[in-house]
């Protein structure tokens, strides 16, 4: 049993509850959604005592040295006196460059920081709606390449922040983002290696981002990216993906799909992923991206690792929808 | 001074070698896999990395008692000799696809064969 202290009101906090639970139990309004410490928008700040190291997984050095900390995965050891992020340190306000339709149900949103932001491709921001409410999104633009930070953003049915972004969030509209984290990104070093990029619905942000941060790095293996979609209106960015592959002889672009028929050639009739694996029946030493659906991701690690990808060579970020 | 098995199998980097072929394998094999099917692959993994390193005689901090509560929820789950005897089984295709000698094999055998009355709670 610990104490817990926030904005001058201590609580209690048992052996089984993490501070996020304590937090909500008592209608403290902080920011969360996966609830799995992977999504790090519950990120909260200890200004006294120390969080417990389990509850720093996956942050950047410098946040972790300034004891932040994920609400849902601490059970203090300590008593704490927790915060939520201060803008500047963990999160930042940009502006709204351009909200551009995709497809029936995505939206790229552009985003204009003032700062320069230090981000790879792939890696994904927490976008907050107002001080307590906000989701994840994956970063399909480069640095090198893109002005603005790039989101593709699915209308999730009855989801708050993307009926938002959809509806109401327009140019010049001035949003807080957290500070872009994640570890699946393209990393240089083995440019030969070949590389296979599986991403259904808006997970194609972070592999659009990583197939043009390889390009640009000097991969020279071969890079495949299938995109998987249950209907044919699901497919976007189709002719930017085909004028890349018609640019750069390593990199083919392969769309999907799943539950209607499609006549036009260029496009495989089928599951992304039996797509992707029937291409290619042995992965042993390639490099796997897999983003979205998290059924699809954790069906698509197991058999890749099974065809032969070494585990540390496949990178992953399901999108878990928030409640 | 004579080599420790951890030594002669190669250590660290015999561990690395094994555990990716290991892993593949039990995920594979249908007697097993349901065991070792997680969410968390990597967490998984990193599970077969420290039970190799402990199969290998290499430095492990794991007691009887670790290895009791370790297993428990895998035991009420119907864990039993048969699934403790596949997973020997792999470990051993395992060595063999990496050329270990039958003498270190059954070394390591011998070695899991420890642990099998608390990791099966008896």
């Amino acid at each position: 049993m610990s104490k817990l202290t926030y904005n001058n009101t201590t609580y209690t906090c048992t052996e089984n509850e993490t501070v996020l639970d304590v937090l909500h139990a008592h209608d403290v309004p902080v920011p969360s959604s996966c609830r799995s410490g992977l999504c790090q928008t519950c990120l909260m700040q200890a200004v006294k005592g120390t969080p417990p190291e389990a509850a720093q997984k996956g942050l950047k050095d410098t946040l972790k040295a300034q004891n932040y900390f994920l609400a849902c995965c601490c059970h203090p050891d300590d008593d704490l006196e927790v915060t939520l992020p201060n803008t500047g340190t963990a999160r930042i306000k940009v502006t709204v460059n351009n909200v551009e339709q995709l497809s029936h149900d995505i939206v790229c949103v552009s985003l204009h920081s003032e700062q320069p932001l230090d981000y790879k491709a792939g890696q994904f921001i927490n976008l907050f709606k107002d001080s307590s409410l906000a989701r994840s999104y994956s970063l399909a633009s480069v640095p090198a390449q893109d002005n603005h930070l790039k989101l593709h953003v699915r209308k999730v049915p009855d989801g708050r922040v993307s009926s938002w972004i959809h509806h109401e969030l327009k140019k010049d509209d001035m949003v807080e983002i957290s500070l872009p984290v994640g570890d699946c990104f393209y990393a240089s070093g083995k440019p030969q290696q070949a590389m296979m990029l599986i991403g259904t619905g808006s997970g194609l942000a972070p592999l659009y981002g990583i197939a043009r941060d390889a390009i640009a790095q000097g991969h020279t293996g071969p890079i495949r990216l299938y995109h998987g979609s249950a209907t044919l209106d699901g497919l976007y960015m189709v002719d930017e993906l085909r004028q890349l592959a018609e640019k750069h002889e390593n990199f083919d672009y392969i769309p999907c799909v799943s539950d209607e028929p499609v006549t036009d050639e260029s496009i495989s009739n089928g599951h992304v992923l039996d797509v992707a694996l029937a291409n290619n029946a042995r992965l042993s030493g390639w490099r796997v991206f897999l983003c979205g659906n998290p059924n699809m991701v954790k069906a698509a690690k197991k058999k890749t690792f099974l065809t032969g990808a070494a585990m540390k060579d496949i990178y992953s970020d399901a999108f878990i929808a928030a409640n | 001074m004579s080599q420790t098995l951890f030594q002669k199998l190669g250590g660290d980097a015999a561990v690395d070698a094994a555990v990716d072929i290991f892993y593949r394998k039990v995920l594979s094999d249908d007697r097993i896999s349901d065991f070792f099917d997680a969410v968390d692959m990597e967490q998984q993994a990193a599970k077969q990395k420290s039970f190799l390193t402990m199969a290998f005689g290499g430095p492990n901090n794991y007691s009887g008692m670790d290895m009791r509560r370790g297993h428990a929820h895998l035991v009420s789950r119907g864990l039993n000799d048969s699934h403790f005897d596949a997973v020997v089984e792999n470990l051993a295709a395992t060595l063999e696809e990496l050329n270990v000698s039958a003498e270190y094999i059954a070394e390591v055998a011998a070695l899991c064969e420890t642990t099998r009355n608390d990791v099966l709670g008896k």
